[in-house]
């Protein structure tokens, strides 16, 4: 591996994992706020408000799913830890 | 003094002041965090191109757009501090072990390592502390001389609005370091679960104004903002702990968790 083909990989998984990390959701719910944001102030509507309730939505919906029963399926074979 | 001048100073300290705290708080929060090395070096990095933009456009530096700067670097704080609320609540809340990140640290960097990739020991240790420093720096560095070129212009004293925008970086600044060292007593978890609150307070404000949304009461509205956000972090911590269905014996309480 070259090392331009190494800084360019290193660049491009720390703004991966800057803006990504770990729950992707919370880059999509910054995506469709901003979105929001802008469609709102377009067509002349109050829109300051509707980024944190976007924001709030996602994470609730994010820590709901961390927190929250796995989905059954299938047992897995083999003893339980 | 005229009461001309006098009011110029006045105006133009407190609204550098302002942006003045907005950057600091993130420098610090960095810093307390994520380490000072790193952290400086972006304090640093970020007064060298603010420093390379004032050279070279002088007083044209009124006509640079703020709203795309503001979109991106809210967009990023924003992301960034969700991630951390995120943890934050879970860590508080009993679902998340209090000191996973070292773990992941050490994780990612045998994975580098292991992979050939770049050594993480190079100039700047933290990308991250890095980043957040010198993106806050270069915003609201470029607030202070938007702020300086345009208040100074209007009562045709550039000088005196620099020196007032100058007094006010010093005293905000002094105030941070007389800070600094009573904070690094406070425990982690609460200085991330704080950080989590502060950098989406701003992340939402900078990102929200970048996409073209006016504040109610400007500025102002941090002071608002950053409670609401702080109220939402702690009764999802009291909902999650509720959900918790664990005995809560090895948990810590939520008072623990957030300290």
């Amino acid at each position: 591996m070259s090392t331009a083909w190494r800084l360019v990989r290193a660049f491009g998984l720390f703004w991966w994992d800057f803006i990504v990390g770990d729950d992707y959701t919370m880059a999509i719910a910054v995506v469709v706020g901003l979105g929001a944001v802008a469609a709102l102030h377009a067509v002349k509507v109050t829109s300051w408000w509707s980024l944190p309730v976007i924001w709030a939505v996602a994470v609730a919906w994010s820590l709901r799913r961390a927190t929250g029963p796995k989905p059954a399926g299938p047992e897995p074979a083999g003893p339980k830890p | 003094m005229s009461s001309a001048a006098v009011f110029l100073f006045l105006a133009t300290f407190l609204a550098c002041a302002v942006e003045a705290v907005e950057a600091t708080t993130v420098v610090v929060a960095a810093g307390v965090t994520r380490g000072w090395r790193s952290s400086l070096q972006g304090v640093a990095a970020g007064i060298a191109v603010l420093a390379v933009i004032v050279a070279a456009l002088g007083p044209a530096i009124a006509s640079i757009p703020l709203s795309p700067l503001r979109l991106v670097v809210g967009a990023l704080l924003l992301v960034f501090g969700l991630g951390w609320l995120r943890k934050a609540i879970l860590r508080a809340s009993g679902h998340k072990s209090l000191h996973d990140e070292d773990l992941l640290y050490k994780k990612h960097l045998e994975a580098a390592r292991s992979a050939g990739g770049a050594p993480r020991h190079g100039i700047v240790h933290d990308g991250y502390a890095f980043t957040l420093a010198c993106k806050a720096v270069v915003l609201e560095g470029l607030e202070v001389a938007f702020i300086v070129v345009t208040f100074g212009a209007n009562a045709h004293d550039l000088p005196l609005a620099a020196i007032a925008a100058a007094a006010a970086i010093a005293v905000v600044v002094a105030i941070a370091f007389a800070v600094k060292g009573p904070l690094a007593k406070v425990p982690e978890n609460t200085i991330k679960f704080v950080v989590g609150i502060l950098l989406t307070s701003f992340g939402t404000f900078w990102g929200a104004e970048g996409a073209g949304a006016r504040w109610p009461g400007s500025d102002a509205s941090l002071a608002g903002l950053i409670p609401l956000v702080a109220l939402f972090a702690v009764c999802a911590v009291g909902v999650l702990r509720g959900r918790r269905s664990e005995p809560a014996a090895s948990a810590p309480t939520p008072a623990e968790a957030v300290a």
